[in-house]
């Protein structure tokens, strides 16, 4: 294991790292020490990093695992139960409406994706002034307390006293009640996950495009590319990298929604089974209904679902991202 | 008390992980050694903030009776109340003595978690019957009863004179509660006659019982939503909202119902004897408020009845002085502390007039009357487990998408099949 870790470190820039930031200059192919002979002292740099990798990540990994074999007490104590809690979940009428929802929740939130490279790429034209100004505005929800985030956005959408219908009323429109329709509430959320997520890739995304060299600009004016033509040919493929890391990370957090709907919705919200994810699911089981060993089968399952699409998504990466 | 478990749909954080960590942290300091005489430290854990100082008192008092001991009080809010101490039970590092509440007080009865106190010399007559049934598992008494809640009406004196009709009075039927609503409801103003709210405790718990049925058989193994009599308890409410009495599901989640009561937008609002205090205290509505008995269903008008109990950690290193403080901490010198203080109605018999006495310009007295006909607040082993299923059917029914005849048959099967499995 250390081993592994000890190799990684050593590698200059990674394979994988390189997505990150798009930023990375070199095609750096291991210039360094071969596998197996990196300094003693490397294991000091990682050493803290690996620690709390084992004791948070990964050894409650491993434990919700065997967890998730078992049926445990209320107080403690556990008895082995096979394959009890898959079977047990797979015939749950509640997991399909999760994942329904989850993946729904899922490809709205990707949608704020092309948003940010929008907006990353406006506020990188040149002669922008206030650009700080802007940037600052775009990340203060990423600086915000999510409960304070659900609060006011409750407000927003509150069907008899919400701005959001206020003025909607001005045009004439008669707006419902966001949060509790069950047509409406699941987008309704996915609405301020996107708002509340944006800051942040907004600001990945401009790093990544002042990476872009600006005599590949330069060439393309001379080649007579307009503005258009710029941004889809060079721009993006240019971009690409940082836009894998970011949907990568996207459809992580996505899969993993649980907080907007807990704090915005409430458990005898009518529009619940509409909304309900995995994550809801299993906050419901574990905390909610005592089950703990139910609960843990529902997290590997997500965790299964994660592995799943993170895999695939490395594995398409090779037909759309370009590395410079 | 137990409201803000149940229905309160506030915007708080939950987080888990931190909540794991706390209660890691929590460990217990009492495990000096019980010697006669030795300085022993005995911990009390409640959760409610406004009862901190009347609790203090108590812990002052019981030393003066044991100068060794040291009550140390351990607050945690409601909302991670049993999170932690679940965890920290579980850990071996709970307190000697804390409250509970009578969903959660099964669970803890039936593990093995808490100590009976049979020998504490505790007279079941100084506690209501309903209290008194409430803590006992198995023929054991497992809780000191502390204080309890029951319901009443409360009503906008202002909007009732506005309109010229008469308050709420003892002997109101469901007819009258209906007919008055109606008379107070004025969509132009986008004012309602009452609050049909999804609250159990507050507002259907009563109406079943008022209509003759039962929420769960008292021993806590059948449901009792399939019956006639529940389906009137719960029809009341989903009719006021389909008459336009009370304003709809929908409007009540997005805008706390009390909220609307204190704004003058909802005339009748139901709500337990807790909500006195803070009543007084609101200067939007401390003097247009007052309350009233419930309106009698087919059955009468019976209010369910909910208290908080002293219970004893079993693994408490000092049992015997842990019981005696669970005693003491709901015993007669105890309730005069806290019938003093105003926040709760003790639950020792004979000491509610003083929280009566607190707030003259209600009727309070209601909530004490309510005593003889209040029913149990439905429980069993493990309550939270249909009591999801329950507030997520009836969501359902009172937002309309299902009618409340076939909601309550999936309500009854569900929650059998839960209290099936509870009894394995």
């Amino acid at each position: 294991m250390t081993e592994l870790i000890a190799q990684r470190a050593s590698a200059p820039i990674s394979e994988l790292d390189r997505g990150r930031l798009g930023a990375a200059p070199g095609r750096g192919r291991r210039r360094g020490r071969g596998p197996g002979q990196s300094p003693w002292w490397a294991l000091l740099f990682i050493g803290p990093t690996a620690a709390g990798l084992l004791a948070f990540y990964l050894w409650p990994t491993v434990r919700t695992f065997f967890m998730s074999f078992t049926e445990s007490g209320p107080f403690g104590g556990s008895e082995f139960v096979g394959i009890d809690n898959y079977v047990r979940l797979f015939q749950d009428p509640e997991l399909l409406g999760a994942l329904r929802n989850t993946a729904l929740y899922t490809v709205i939130a990707l949608v704020g994706i092309p948003l940010a490279v929008a907006i990353a790429a406006l506020l990188n034209t040149t002669g922008l002034r206030g650009r700080g100004v802007y940037r600052t505005l775009y990340f203060i929800p990423v600086v915000t307390m999510p409960a304070a985030i659900a609060l006011v956005w409750r407000m927003i959408y509150n069907g008899d006293y919400g701005v959001l219908n206020e003025v909607l009323g001005v045009f004439g429109i008669d707006g419902k009640s966001w949060l509790t329709d069950p047509s409406t509430a699941l987008v309704a959320i996915a609405v301020v996950g996107i708002w509340a997520g944006l800051g942040t890739n907004i600001v990945i995304f401009l790093a990544g495009l002042q990476g872009i060299p600006d005599t590949v600009m330069e060439a393309a004016d001379l080649d007579g590319a307009g503005p258009v033509r710029k941004f889809f040919s060079i721009t993006i493929p240019l971009l690409s990298p940082s836009i894998f890391f970011v949907s990568v990370i996207s459809v992580i957090g996505a899969l993993q929604v649980f907080d907007l709907i807990y704090m915005m919705l409430g458990q005898s919200n009518p529009a619940m089974p509409n909304t309900r994810t995995i994550v809801y699911l299993f906050y419901q089981a574990g905390f909610i209904d005592n089950e703990k060993g139910y609960a843990a089968a529902i997290a590997f399952l997500l965790l299964i679902i994660i592995l799943v699409l993170t895999v695939v998504q490395f594995r398409l990466q090779k037909k759309w991202v370009h590395y410079e | 008390m137990l409201r803000s478990a149940i229905t309160r749909r506030g915007a708080a954080a939950v987080a888990l992980a931190a909540t794991a960590a706390l209660a890691l942290s929590a460990c217990s300091d009492s495990g000096s050694a019980a010697g006669d005489g030795e300085a022993v430290t005995l911990e009390y854990g409640v959760w409610d903030q406004k009862q901190e100082a009347a609790m203090k008192e108590i812990a002052a008092a019981f030393t003066e009776e044991h100068p060794e001991v040291t009550v140390k009080l351990v607050t945690t809010p409601y909302k991670e109340y049993f999170t932690k101490l679940q965890t920290s039970v579980s850990g071996g590092s709970a307190p000697d003595v804390f409250w509970m509440n009578g969903p959660n007080f099964q669970l803890y009865a039936s593990n093995g978690v808490l100590a009976p106190l049979d020998d504490q010399g505790i007279d079941p007559a100084d506690y209501p019957q309903g209290l008194v049934d409430l803590y006992t598992f198995d023929g054991a008494l497992f809780g000191a009863p502390k204080d309890f809640d029951t319901v009443g009406l409360w009503y906008n004196t202002e909007l009732f004179d506005a309109a010229g009709v008469a308050y709420p009075e003892a002997g109101w039927t469901w007819d009258d509660l209906k007919a008055t609503a109606a008379k107070l409801t004025d969509p132009a103003k986008g004012q309602f006659g009452i609050a049909a709210s999804q609250f159990g405790q507050e507002n259907y718990y009563n109406s079943i019982a008022q209509a003759g049925g039962e929420v769960i058989s008292p021993d806590g193994t059948e449901s009792g939503y399939g019956s006639p009599e529940a389906l009137a308890g719960i029809e009341l409410w989903t009719d006021l909202i389909a008459a336009g009495s009370s304003p709809t599901a929908q409007q009540m989640t997005d805008t706390n119902p009390e909220d609307l009561f204190f704004s003058g937008k909802v005339a009748m609002f139901q709500n337990g004897s807790w909500a006195a205090g803070a009543y007084a205290d609101n200067p939007d509505i401390a003097d247009k408020v007052n309350v009233a008995p419930l309106a009698a269903g087919p059955d009468g008008n019976q209010s369910v009845i909910h208290g908080l109990a002293n219970v004893v950690n079993a693994k408490s290193d000092q049992l015997e002085l842990a019981k005696e403080f669970a005693a003491f901490a709901s015993g007669e010198a105890a309730s005069d502390i806290m019938a003093d203080s105003g926040t709760v109605i003790p639950a020792f018999d004979g000491k509610q007039q003083a929280w009566v006495d607190a707030l003259p310009q209600y009727d309070l007295q209601v909530y004490i009357d309510a005593l003889d006909t209040a029913v149990a607040y439905p429980v069993s082993k493990n309550t939270a487990a249909w009591t999801s299923i329950e507030s997520e059917i009836l969501s359902q029914v009172w937002a309309g998408s299902i009618s409340p005849k076939d909601g309550l048959q999936q309500l009854a099967t569900e929650m059998q099949a839960a209290l099936d499995s509870e009894s394995e």
